[in-house]
């Protein structure tokens, strides 16, 4: 199943990005080129063969690792990738490290006493960030942070070698986007959890109540939301085109947008390849590890 | 979604207004989101000027210049009234995630009813392609259609309906599928109805709640989209205003003009809480009936 859907998804973008030859030879050779110059190229790039044989060729060459050549660039796209695909698995490590554990923290505080004072604090401080899109959130948070108090860079270009403190205001707009979503599941699994028999019967015992929330009511509560935060990873390859745009960071999601800018097909086919792969792949893993989680699934 | 099979409620219609009142939630959201018609409608009034005419560049907040030119919000780089695009911006930016919205509506609901009432192959298909649709990632669509299709109004409604109709459609599916066997379904197919009518007629009519919780959110995340296309330089074409792209020509300026990218910011952000703060108490609302 999930090969197939990435065969159908690589079908999808060879169609969308390069079924006409005619308007990719424009975008590789120029709007001033010359019809014969077109001519001349097509034929040399193989775009006179029918197009589902065009794309087993292509097929064939991404399999092997082989993305075929950036027009911008003018380098293999695999050369330009891999070092934004490690600026960016950086970057989002980073991200995942501090918002994991911080929004799993608010939703159980928050769903432990469902209409409390803190349960509504946290409540309508992850509706405020998950209203914020990334922009604006980098806006606001550069206003305070770099135009007025200072602290940090205003840009995460990293051109003089990798500076830590340049991935603070990217991770720090991820996380406040990311945060009130996984949080909001978190406190709604938590809340739950909490009105049910076995939770009840672990308060009659006589049981502290710290323990009745962390051996009892967290491993049941974190079964739905693991889902949510590993999709999250999913969530977060759009995330980074606007925070990496925004800062200047020369990862993955920089560059996909600078192929769709710049018209550079071949890169933005590998982009576009690359991220739904990994969307594939957490999609596999939440379904496998949801059903480890939770052994009711597996006899379904 | 409740298993007992309660009546149709009489008139869907009638029943959202009371329900809006009663959360007060819903009735801050509701305010927002009101606010911001309402400027969308009354631009021509509102905005002091013409979004696009050119004044005096980098005027601050509350500056009059030198011909006696008064600017509550201040000037952008080539001398057009923030205020006045910004309320132009509203029109624009609430006409394109509305009529995204609605069209990705139109296509998802029709879907879903047709893959849910009429199951078979029809679903099947319907429902691969809605896979397919659904494991990219949203922006990484978005951003391949734009680059192929191009930049303009009409290509965003485009681009949006493609990449929201397949969730919209998994919505609808899953509650056709919880409303096909209820038996007003059956005395109408036994009535004679056609399928169509029972779609749309029968069926439909007892989702409406739900979808109206669901397209408060999407408008938000429309809207969202919007103001990141725009922002990202793939959004609606220049000179008319739209806040993401203000929020792109100009913030490279603010270290000496933060003004021209926070007042933009703070109108999508409200917009969207706006939005988002409805959707929330009209779902509680949803839950305590």
């Amino acid at each position: 199943m999930m090969l197939a859907t990435m065969l159908a998804v690589s079908v999808l973008t060879f169609l969308l990005l390069e079924v006409n030859g005619d308007s990719v030879v424009v975008k590789v050779l120029g709007p001033y080129s010359t019809d014969e110059q077109r001519a001349l190229w097509l034929t040399a790039n193989g775009y006179d063969e029918p197009a589902f044989l065009r794309y087993f060729t292509w097929l064939g060459d991404v399999l092997q690792g082989d993305f075929g050549d950036s027009i911008r660039y003018r380098a293999p796209v695999a050369d330009v990738l891999w070092p934004r695909l490690t600026n960016t698995a950086i970057l989002a490590g980073v991200v995942f490290a501090i918002m994991v554990p911080l929004s799993i923290a608010a939703g159980v505080l928050a769903g432990m006493n469902e209409g409390g004072a803190t349960d509504r604090i946290i409540s309508t401080f992850s509706i405020l960030t998950t209203s914020i899109p990334e922009f604006a959130s980098a806006v606001f948070l550069s206003f305070v942070f770099v135009l007025s108090l200072g602290w940090f860079p205003a840009t995460s270009t990293m051109t003089g070698g990798f500076q830590p403190i340049q991935l603070v205001m990217p991770a720090m707009v991820l996380v406040l986007f990311g945060f009130g979503y996984v949080a909001r599941m978190m406190r709604a699994s938590m809340a739950e959890v909490m009105q049910s028999n076995y939770i009840r019967t672990a308060v009659l015992r006589g049981l502290p109540f710290h323990r009745v929330i962390l051996r009892h009511g967290l491993r049941n509560a974190l079964i739905a939301p693991f889902t949510v935060i590993v999709l999250q990873i999913n969530w977060l390859l759009s995330g980074v085109i606007v925070v990496e745009f925004f800062f200047a960071y020369r990862g993955f999601g920089a560059l996909l947008l600078e192929a769709s800018l710049t018209q550079d097909i071949k890169l933005l086919q590998a982009c576009a390849m690359v991220s739904v792969v990994v969307a594939v792949a957490t999609q596999a893993i939440a379904d496998i590890g949801y059903g480890f989680l939770n052994p009711r699934v597996r006899f379904t | 979604m409740s298993e007992a099979s309660a009546p149709p409620p009489p008139d869907t219609r009638r029943l959202i207004l009371p329900k809006v009142l009663s959360s007060p939630v819903a009735v801050i959201g509701g305010g927002i989101v009101g606010f911001w018609c309402l400027v969308a409608l009354l631009a021509p009034v509102i905005a002091p000027y013409s979004p696009v005419q050119q004044l005096t560049p980098f005027q601050q907040p509350g500056a009059t210049d030198a011909t006696g030119n008064f600017f509550w919000l201040g000037t952008d780089h080539l001398g057009r009234d923030l205020l006045s695009r910004i309320v132009w911006g509203a029109r624009r930016v609430l006409f394109f995630s509305i009529a995204a919205t609605a069209s990705a509506y139109a296509v998802g609901v029709s879907m879903g009813l047709v893959a849910g009432y009429l199951r078979g192959w029809i679903d099947d298909v319907v429902s691969t392609i809605a896979n397919i649709v659904l494991s990219f990632p949203v922006l990484v669509l978005y951003v391949v259609l734009i680059s192929v299709f191009g930049a303009s109004g009409s290509n965003i409604v485009l681009a949006v309906t493609l990449a929201s109709a397949p969730g919209i459609m998994r919505i609808v599916r899953g509650i056709v599928l919880d409303l096909r066997n209820r038996d007003y379904v059956a005395s109408a197919q036994i009535r004679g109805e056609s399928a169509l009518y029972i779609m749309f007629v029968e069926i439909l009519p007892n989702a409406t709640t739900l979808l109206i919780v669901d397209a408060c959110l999407r408008l938000g995340y429309v809207t969202i989209t919007i103001g990141v296309l725009g922002f990202l330089g793939l959004g609606l074409p220049p000179p008319e205003p739209d806040w993401g792209g203000m929020v792109n020509e100009t913030r490279a300026m603010a270290t000496f003009a933060p003004h021209l990218t926070l007042f933009p910011c703070l109108a999508i952000s409200s917009l969207v809480l706006g939005l988002n703060l409805l959707a929330d108490g009209l779902r509680e609302t949803e839950l305590k009936d």
